[in-house]
């Protein structure tokens, strides 16, 4: 795995192109995501940046460029190997995408029994620690995801991704569509597990107070490249028009305060 | 079987074991094991857990090794977890605080649940009738509203869905029941045949198809074709919310969503049996002539001998009827679906099972009432 600055680089993109049709999305775009950090990846409404988690994982075909997770090329890597990757990280959708026949516990434990043959009895005891983690208890088990509010929903669809303990957690917009609070709590939440866990964290996010305080680094995509990756403090100094426009503007009243972060 | 966890020595009341090696998911199952047969026979007052060969634990690990001391100290041991990595002593305390919960238990399959299903399958015909009737009312309700005001009638709407259940549904009704025709004439030539009576077979396809086969025929295909595609567009809508957004403005989801789709059922489907029986019709002709000899002249005379404008009206006065028994049912089933992607299967399997169930029993009832009026 190539390192650099003296951190290991887990995920690395590089020259990646993207497009539908006539539309290219992403332009000879690179981008490193280090072990055990959280990246806050930010951009415009229609920018690209699920489009770019989306190729990293898997979901969308790429047409030129790389992508290395934990060193291995995903493109050139067999089925096998491929799957052994894909054991390792876990991704929460924007929308939560529990399965919706499928109970809390069925959700949760359907990816541990793909891949382990584990007891019902450790199954069960097991489910009940990630939902514990994710702030959740066992009431929830026998509920449909139809039942849940939607801070539990994403909760779930958390404790889901976390279910086989991943080394990289991709999440897309965790905190939309929660209240400040909700949100808050999922911020420390992630942060919590991912001091826990040890996790690489990989967020697409616009929350700006999410970015401020739970996120390492930042990675900005604008103009179909990443135009900017480094701490907030980087990207608070930076000239780029789009920068000062989404750290500067009228929405982010948030940065008038100091960073949470040093 | 590996040795992830060694008992080290037992003496004097003290029990000394030692972890090694990797305490995560690829290793859960056989850990589990270990862990179950180390705290089964512990006579021991101390236990102490050396964790300073454990290489790398993860949750999975966390959470057996938490098992393994309440294990121990519910047979009233103390015990004593030391030499653990400083970076998990985080997720040492997470999984500290989990509370052992109650599974719900899983509901089997015994005779009383079978005979309780049974019942309740008998019981949930009763509703799924309450519920026909209810949405019979309330389109009732929706089409006097929408006759008092014609212009909110959503025409645009009904001729869309008109093209769907109609127009596209041509190709594939003609086809199915020219073929249905033939099959009918050439099983029929066959037989009459050894009696000499060739020609009556004219006879039984002109009145079979006319008064039954064509419009069955063409109701089953539409309850399969257009009444799922009702069930799973009005579920669908159902289990994103659209159907309340409707409501929320004002608008009646029966007049809005289920009177066009309903009025374009009650336009297609006669013009589709209608075209259907000319198709079988001509079917069953083509076969005459090919296979059993019978010129097409003939096969013309002899249909207007055998039929009149009532076999015609027979078939054709059924189908409006059918199409409102279909458009209801799949309407119904559509508006009971739930959260789950489960729940849209099943509903969209009952509107199709249920329509062509209830065309089949009023196609049952229409031949007794024909009958009695003498048509």
């Amino acid at each position: 795995m190539a390192r650099g600055n003296g951190k290991e680089a887990v995920i690395e993109v590089r020259d990646l192109v993207v497009g539908f049709g006539d539309h290219i999305v992403l332009d000879h775009v690179d981008l490193d995501v280090y072990r055990g950090e959280i990246l806050g990846f930010v951009g415009g409404s229609g920018a690209g940046k699920s489009v770019l988690m989306r190729t990293i994982i898997g979901l969308l075909p790429k047409r030129q460029g790389t992508i290395k997770v934990f060193g291995v090329d995903l493109a050139a890597a067999s089925d096998a190997e491929r799957q052994a990757i894909e054991r390792r990280w876990g991704v929460l959708f924007q929308q939560g995408a529990l399965f919706s026949s499928l109970t809390v516990r069925e959700n949760l434990q359907f990816p541990i029994r793909e891949y382990l043959r584990l007891s019902q009895r450790l199954l069960d005891e097991l489910v009940v620690a990630k939902l514990e983690m994710v702030g959740l208890d066992a009431s929830v088990l026998g509920k449909f995801p139809s039942e849940l509010s939607g801070g539990m929903t994403k909760r779930v669809a958390l404790a889901r991704a976390l279910a086989l303990d991943p080394e990289i957690v991709f999440l897309d917009e965790p905190t939309s569509g929660l209240d400040p609070i909700g949100a808050g709590d999922f911020d420390s939440l992630i942060v919590t597990l991912q001091r826990t866990l040890g996790l690489t964290v990989f967020m697409v996010t616009h929350d700006l107070d999410s970015l401020h305080t739970i996120c390492d680094r930042i990675a900005v995509l604008a103009d179909r490249k990443v135009i900017a990756a480094g701490t907030m403090e980087t990207m608070l100094a930076s000239t780029h028009p789009w920068l000062r426009a989404y750290f500067h503007g009228k929405r982010s009243r948030a940065t008038g305060r100091e960073p949470a972060r040093g | 079987m590996s040795d992830l966890l060694l008992r080290e020595a037992d003496e004097g009341g003290q029990l000394r074991m030692a972890g090694r090696g990797a305490w995560v998911a690829e290793n859960a199952g056989m850990l589990e094991a270990e862990i179950d047969a180390a705290t089964t026979d512990v006579t021991a007052k101390r236990v102490d857990i050396d964790m300073g060969r454990v290489e790398q634990i993860d949750t999975f690990g966390a959470w057996l090794l938490e098992r393994l001391t309440r294990g121990f100290v519910a047979r009233g041991a103390s015990t004593n977890v030391f030499g653990l990595r400083e970076d998990y002593r985080a997720l040492m305390d997470e999984v500290r605080g989990v509370k052992p919960a109650q599974m719900p238990v899983r509901s089997g399959r015994s005779a009383t649940g079978f005979i309780a299903s049974v019942g309740k399958g008998v019981a949930s015909v009763g509703a799924t009738f309450v519920a026909f009737l209810n949405m019979l009312g309330a389109v009732s309700v929706a089409l006097v509203r929408v006759m008092r005001r014609p212009r909110s009638f959503r025409f645009t709407s009904m001729v869309h869905q008109l093209d769907n259940v109609g127009w596209r549904a041509v190709p594939i009704i003609l086809l199915i029941t020219f073929l249905i025709g033939c099959i009918i004439a050439q099983q029929g030539i066959f037989h009459f045949r050894k009696f000499g009576a060739d020609i009556y077979v004219v006879d039984m396809v002109g009145i079979l198809v006319l008064r039954e086969i064509g419009v069955l025929i063409v109701t089953i295909m539409v309850a399969g074709r257009s009444g799922s595609a009702y069930t799973a567009e009005l579920g669908s809508m159902k289990m994103r919310e659209e159907i309340d957004a409707l409501r929320t403005m004002g608008f009646d989801p029966i007049e809005v969503l289920i009177l066009p789709r309903l009025v374009a059922l009650l336009i297609g489907v006669p013009i589709l049996t209608f075209l259907g029986s000319m198709a079988a019709l001509y079917g069953g002709g083509l076969v005459c002539w090919l296979y059993g000899g019978i010129d097409p002249d003939i096969y013309l005379q002899r249909l207007k001998e055998a039929i009149s404008l009532d076999t015609f009206r027979v078939g054709m006065i059924k189908a409006p009827f059918m199409a409102l028994v279909i458009g209801i049912v799949a309407c119904v089933e559509g508006l009971a679906v739930k959260g789950s992607s489960e729940s849209l299967g099943l509903q969209t399997t009952a509107s199709v099972v249920e329509s062509i169930f209830l065309v089949i029993v009023l196609d049952g009832c229409f031949a007794i009432f024909f009958a009695s009026i003498g048509m």
